[in-house]
């Protein structure tokens, strides 16, 4: 005991915490947690290391070290150097971009993408300055939109027909993501109605959109069309193929959404009724705010799905990036580059799918109110 | 079930054929051709850095749009697939089908297609890696196969191995750029389309010395433009148009010279009536009556649109071959402008 009180430097109950000992903390403790903890894990570590070895350091010699950055068609990247031959990407990357949009008037598609972020910031994020006066430009940005592309009033007219790369993505991904989640809401509504009418014809719709691949409604759309149609008229392909592709992710989305009105508890609704809301009150103040946010992952996948499947417009003869990647592989100065552009266009479509995947994780976090089971 | 349903397209496809019956009214009352091209075929139809589209069928829409409307970049290109080019062209989404198709019987006859005449005379080919040490496509037995789907090649190749009872293993492709990757990564031993397209696709190789194509050619592949049925006065100016091209090669007349030699007649008829300086067969198209100046103005004449595209000096490097003039030993004929 007196030895004990001749080494204590503190008073009881004053002693600072001592830093963890060092097997126990920092990278060290999570390198033997996660990746050594048992016989299996580090075998499954070495294979994991000895995987990213095999594929890391010929991926970096390809795509870096020995790539061509200028050059001016691919015998001369080839005799540069083994790598990738970026020089490609490089020339044809305002095609990839803007399709056939005319390059006197690529500044209004750069101005219509920028106002896309103000028009959507309100949208997204509650805490968006001046986001009462914000909303009523998002509500009018379709028009302006509409009006930058296409031209008249006062702007020189470009024709649908002259859309391509990036930019017919971005307009038939967003087209279909904003009209397609009112039009999906009303139709998980209509089907959950207690409207025979209004019912049957929300599950047929649904079915129907479900039963059929969107290849064959584009398909239906830009050729089938014109035998059902007047001789004479013409409906704009693009318009067409905006409509097919926001029904089709419309009548996914009705799906998502009734799975989330049927997670509410039954209880939710009589209480509702009991406060005496009428039905679109009822709805609007409390079930749809909870079903939706349940939803929110089964939405945003949708979404990423319906962005992705952007590309089908080939089929019809639209071109989109891929599009312009493949007619630009055929190029006999350039063809054979298949693998630089394909990595060009995946990179772009991960950069858009993975930020919507991270902004449905924030919005889900910014909703959670701990009643998650 | 199958059966009624493809009567009813069928009935469809004439009742459309039937409602458009003025292509050219169509053409002009739109002032643009919509021209139906591949989606991506090197040196007949590819986007170039401006997003221009470029390569031996494209000259052939300018040629026909600077006939008709007198200016060769009123052209709209409509890419279709292997599958879809006759269904865009029957719905009348597309006004001419210039990409690379062959002529056969069904698709002339049943499936309501109007050939008009062949731009290309090509055939099927094999090519082989070197390592195989393959030397006739007859000994191919076992080897798996690239091929494009929807494609006479398809056919083709179905036929050939089974009258010489060789069994192979198809690995369908969608488009050349596919079986190209297919057979470079070692997915099938051989690749199998044009002979055209087999030398573009080797050309297009870092080791072109390592692989073989194959002597034998298993079939014909006439390639040419596709109207629809029933429409006959357009399909005579898709026709016509070809003719001129291969007709100012056979006279010595280029993009260079047309203007000169169309200024005033000259000593010989033939060119007079092929230049609208003499008679009057531009009328008789419908068309004015320098539709030929103004055609061979825009792209030149047939050996002209050849060499530019995919003659030797460029990289997909192809011999006139059957595509010779008939003067020279090929195929390639008009019959006469008179």
């Amino acid at each position: 005991m007196s030895d004990a009180s001749t080494t204590r430097k503190y008073p009881p109950g004053t002693h600072p915490d001592m830093p963890p000992p060092l097997l126990e903390s920092g990278a060290i403790y999570w390198v033997r947690k996660n990746l050594l903890s048992s016989w299996t894990n580090v075998g499954l570590t070495l294979a994991g290391l000895w995987a990213l070895w095999l594929i890391i350091p010929p991926f970096y010699e390809w795509a870096y070290a020995d790539a061509v950055f200028n050059a001016a068609d691919r015998s001369e990247c080839q005799s540069l150097g083994d790598g990738a031959c970026w020089a490609f990407i490089q020339e044809r990357f305002k095609i990839f971009i803007f399709g056939f949009y005319p390059e006197a008037e690529r500044w209004r598609t750069i101005l219509t993408f920028a106002l896309l972020f103000v028009a959507i910031g309100p949208l997204l994020f509650d805490n968006f300055p001046y986001r009462g006066k914000a909303m009523l430009f998002s509500l009018a940005y379709p028009f302006v939109a509409a009006w930058l592309l296409l031209g008249g009033f006062g702007l020189t007219p470009v024709g649908t027909d002259e859309f391509g790369g990036m930019l017919l993505n971005l307009i038939v991904g967003i087209t279909g993501i904003t009209f397609s989640l009112p039009i999906g809401i009303v139709l998980a509504l209509g089907r959950a109605s207690n409207l025979p009418a209004v019912r049957i014809i929300c599950v047929t719709f649904i079915e129907f959109i479900r039963g059929v691949p969107l290849i064959t409604l584009l398909f239906l759309a830009s050729t089938m069309l014109s035998y059902f149609l007047p001789p004479g008229t013409s409906f704009d392909l693009l318009m067409r193929v905006l409509i097919m592709v926001t029904l089709f992710a419309s009548g996914y989305l009705a799906e998502v959404v009734r799975g989330g009105l049927q997670a509410i508890p039954r209880g939710q609704y009589e209480a509702a009724d009991s406060m005496g809301l009428k039905y679109w009150q009822s709805m609007r103040l409390i079930v749809l705010p909870q079903a939706l946010k349940i939803s929110i992952p089964g939405i945003v996948n949708t979404f990423i799905g319906l962005f992705k499947d952007t590309t089908l417009v080939i089929i019809i003869g639209l071109f989109d990036m891929l599009g312009m990647g493949r007619s630009s592989l055929a190029d006999a100065k350039w063809a054979g580059l298949s693998s630089e552009v394909y990595i060009s266009i995946a990179l772009f479509f991960f950069l858009f799918c993975f930020a919507m995947s991270r902004y449905s994780l924030y919005l889900e976090s910014k909703l959670e109110t701990g009643h998650r089971i | 079930m199958k059966r009624i349903l493809l009567g009813a397209t069928a009935a469809l496809a004439m009742g459309a054929t039937a409602a458009s019956a003025g292509t050219l009214a169509d053409v002009k009352a739109r002032g643009t051709l919509i021209c139906i091209v591949n989606s991506g075929f090197v040196g007949f139809a590819s986007t170039d850095k401006d997003g221009k589209w470029q390569g031996y069928d494209v000259d052939y829409c300018k040629a026909t749009a600077a006939a008709v409307l007198g200016d060769p970049s009123k052209v709209k290109y409509k890419p279709a697939t292997g599958k879809t080019r006759f269904t865009i062209l029957n719905s009348g989404e597309g006004d001419v089908l210039w990409r690379n198709t062959t002529w056969t019987f069904v698709r002339d006859v049943d499936v309501k297609l109007a050939f008009q005449g062949v731009n290309y005379y090509d055939g099927q080919g094999f090519m082989v890696n070197k390592k195989l040490g393959v030397k006739s496509a007859k000994d191919l037995d076992g080897a798996s196969v690239c091929i494009q789907t929807g494609t006479t090649t398809e056919l083709n190749l179905a036929d050939y191995f089974r009258v010489n009872k060789i069994k192979y293993e198809p690995v369908p492709t969608e488009n050349n750029e596919e079986s190209r990757r297919n057979i470079l990564a070692g997915r099938c031993d051989v690749y199998t389309t044009d002979a055209s397209g087999l030398a573009a696709t080797r050309a297009t190789f870092k080791d072109p010395e390592n692989w073989v194509i194959l002597p034998e050619i298993i079939s014909k592949e006439p390639l040419g433009p596709v109207t629809r049925h029933g429409d006959d006065n357009w399909s005579d100016i898709i026709r016509w148009t070809k003719n001129a091209l291969v007709a100012a090669e056979e006279l010595g007349i280029t993009s260079k010279n047309v203007e000169a030699m169309a200024s005033k007649p000259g000593n010989n008829p033939e060119i007079n009536r092929l230049l609208g300086t003499e008679g009057n067969l531009g009328a008789m198209l419908g068309l004015d009556k320098r539709w030929a100046v103004n055609a061979i103005k825009a792209v030149g004449n047939f050996g002209e649109i050849f060499e530019r595209n995919i003659g030797t000096k460029t990289p997909v490097g192809l011999e006139r071959g059957l595509n010779a003039l008939w003067t020279d030993g090929g195929l390639q004929y008009t019959p006469p402008f008179r």
